[in-house]
């Protein structure tokens, strides 16, 4: 008998041996693996409930009726007519046949609000590049593989945390307070939050390169700036570019809110409309940040893809 | 006082593992020393133990009478560029051009700001352009280096290093990703240089023949310990089976692993 023959008989017994060996161990396996699962789904709805609990969500609450009575409702059905409400406030009233003086009346503060959204864009630009500065800077040292030592990797990646966790709003209330009113503090709130994010984003990046070059590199007599500039650097410079535009894109509706603080912008005009309870100031607010933020998403949507190749391929 | 690389008693350990075992070595100027022995024999960390991307556990490294494992800053960048690597992968940065490649050799020379501004000499410029011509790949030297076949790349790396003006030249493995044709061209490169210019060359090799043909002097390790050290022609069928730890296998042919475009045995003695 051929030992192919014998392997296709399944007649050798070592052969029966190991699949009998093989078989104990899978359902071994598949029922650790079932079990964990039902473990894992038990814990993920207790934690699920305890959170909607927690929030609200199961809330009963009075709500005044039409005619003037108070019942107890369950909060979901009773606050979702209040948003149809809500919106029904910002609509301006639009007429066919007095269309153009129902949108001048509508956008009756443009030229206001055209100021006001250029310099939001110029706050976005500007933090951006400062992001990109520090961020740029600080992703090598906060790249595990690239680090110098523990110290320098343990104090940027706190630095970057840091920078990053304290929202836009908060940085921009503190720079308020030390600069005053003004679109430098909104562009150094959201410059320091764009460092933090950006810095975490590339030393990711930079986590995942090929580390021979750099050794060839090192092996030249390179110093550990050498190893990086031309080691590290080539190889996720398209990378950068593509998170640095994505970055300006949030930058942009960050810069949008951040004048609600008084930081610069058109947030500060959110804040005046709703002081003054001119809802339909806000529809108008919200057409312009929306179109604006649309427009670049879109351009740089296209760049983004040029810089990373995909606009060369053919669909 | 003497000229030779001297390593005396070195050895590196990995966790539990010693990876090179208390080796003692002394090299001539000029002496093209082939490094043979099957994989994770320590031959690789042999080689970085000398230009110190590897440190050494206890043990001496030295070169002309002074002390390298004592080295820092400036003085062991300038080590390495005296004592230039070429690499099995390469090491090359795909996405620059092959000029730019070759360059990095004179980074120990430079500054910070001009090496982070890649700002290199018209004289810098005219060395790489010499190296690149002495292996034929001018023409290529404005192409990205990650375009080019696995062969071109290495005699880039080749380059490279002789723009370290280096008076060692170490190889880890530098035909072991080549085709045969390539692999020859590499090797005849680097016997040229050690030639001409009188280079010291250090070469891991896992091809016996190649190793016969090329080396003044064979060093085998095994276990992280030099196994045999001599000529070959003292290499005989049975040192390569302990070696190698072939002792179970009665035939034993060495073409098996040639990489050579002609059969074993008419493997032409370079000139």
């Amino acid at each position: 008998m051929t030992a192919t023959a014998d392997i296709a008989s399944g007649s050798r017994p070592q052969g029966t041996g190991a699949i009998a060996d093989f078989e104990i161990a899978f359902a071994a396996r598949r029922r650790r693996m079932r079990t964990s699962w039902a473990i894992g789904a038990i814990l993920f709805l207790i934690v699920f409930a305890f959170t909607s609990w927690i929030g609200d969500f199961f809330k009963v609450t009075q709500v005044s009726m039409p005619d003037g009575s108070r019942e107890w409702r369950w909060i979901i059905p009773a606050g979702i007519p209040r948003l149809g409400e809500f919106i029904e406030k910002t609509i301006p009233a639009l007429r066919w046949d007095t269309l153009g003086v129902d949108i001048a009346e509508w956008f009756w503060r443009w030229q206001i609000w055209m100021g006001l959204l250029f310099e939001t864009i110029l706050i976005a630009f500007m933090a951006t590049v400062l992001g990109v500065i520090g961020g740029f800077v600080l992703s090598f040292p906060a790249a595990r593989n690239l680090a110098p030592n523990r110290w320098v990797l343990l104090i940027t990646r706190r630095y970057l945390e840091i920078a990053r966790t304290v929202p836009e709003l908060v940085w921009a209330l503190i720079f308020v307070f030390c600069f005053s009113v003004g679109p430098m503090a909104g562009v150094l709130a959201i410059g320091l939050h764009a460092t933090g994010a950006l810095g975490k984003l590339y030393s990711e990046v930079n986590e995942n390169i090929d580390m021979r070059p750099l050794e060839g590199v090192k092996a030249a007599g390179g110093t550990w700036f050498d190893q990086v500039r031309y080691g590290a650097v080539p190889q996720v410079l398209p990378n950068i570019i593509s998170y640095t535009l994505l970055r300006f894109e949030i930058n942009v509706r960050a810069s949008s809110i951040i004048g609600y603080v008084g930081a610069g912008g058109l947030g500060q005009e959110f804040r005046v409309a709703i002081s003054f309870q001119e809802y339909t100031d806000l529809s108008a607010l919200f057409v312009i940040i929306f179109v604006t933020v649309m427009v670049i998403d879109y351009g740089s949507e296209k760049l983004r893809h040029r810089v990373i190749g995909l606009g060369e391929r053919t669909s | 006082m003497t000229d030779n690389l001297i390593l005396s008693g070195v050895t590196r350990q990995f966790g539990d593992t010693t990876a090179v075992d208390n080796v003692s070595l002394s090299v001539e100027p000029g002496q093209f020393v082939g490094v043979i022995g099957r994989s994770g024999a320590g031959k690789s960390t042999l080689l970085r133990l000398i230009n110190r991307l590897v440190e050494p556990s206890s043990g001496s490294v030295s070169f002309q009478g002074s002390e390298i494992t004592a080295l820092k800053g400036k003085a062991l960048r300038d080590w390495r560029r005296g004592c230039a690597m070429i690499f099995q992968q390469f090491n090359l940065v795909d996405r620059l051009d092959v000029l730019t490649n070759v360059l990095i050799g004179r980074l120990a020379e430079h500054g910070f700001l001009s090496s982070m501004a890649a700002q290199f000499t018209d004289e810098e410029r005219a060395l790489a352009i010499r190296a690149l011509d002495r292996l034929d790949l001018v023409p290529q030297a404005l192409q990205r280096a990650g375009t080019l076949s696995g062969g071109q790349q290495q005699r880039v790396a080749i380059a490279k290093a002789l723009v370290q003006q280096p008076k060692i030249m170490l190889a880890d493995e530098p035909i072991a990703s080549l085709d045969p044709a390539n692999a020859t061209l590499v090797m005849d490169g680097l016997k040229q240089i050690n030639a001409e210019d009188g280079l010291t060359v250090m070469v891991n090799l896992h091809t016996l023949d190649t190793a016969r043909a090329y080396c003044d002097r064979i060093i085998a390790m095994r276990a992280g310990r030099v196994f045999f050290d001599g000529t070959a022609r003292q290499l005989t069928d049975d040192v390569v089976r302990d070696i190698y730890g072939l002792q179970g296998l009665a035939e034993f042919n060495e073409s098996v692993t040639s990489t050579a475009a002609r059969p074993t045995g008419q493997f032409a003695q370079p000139a």
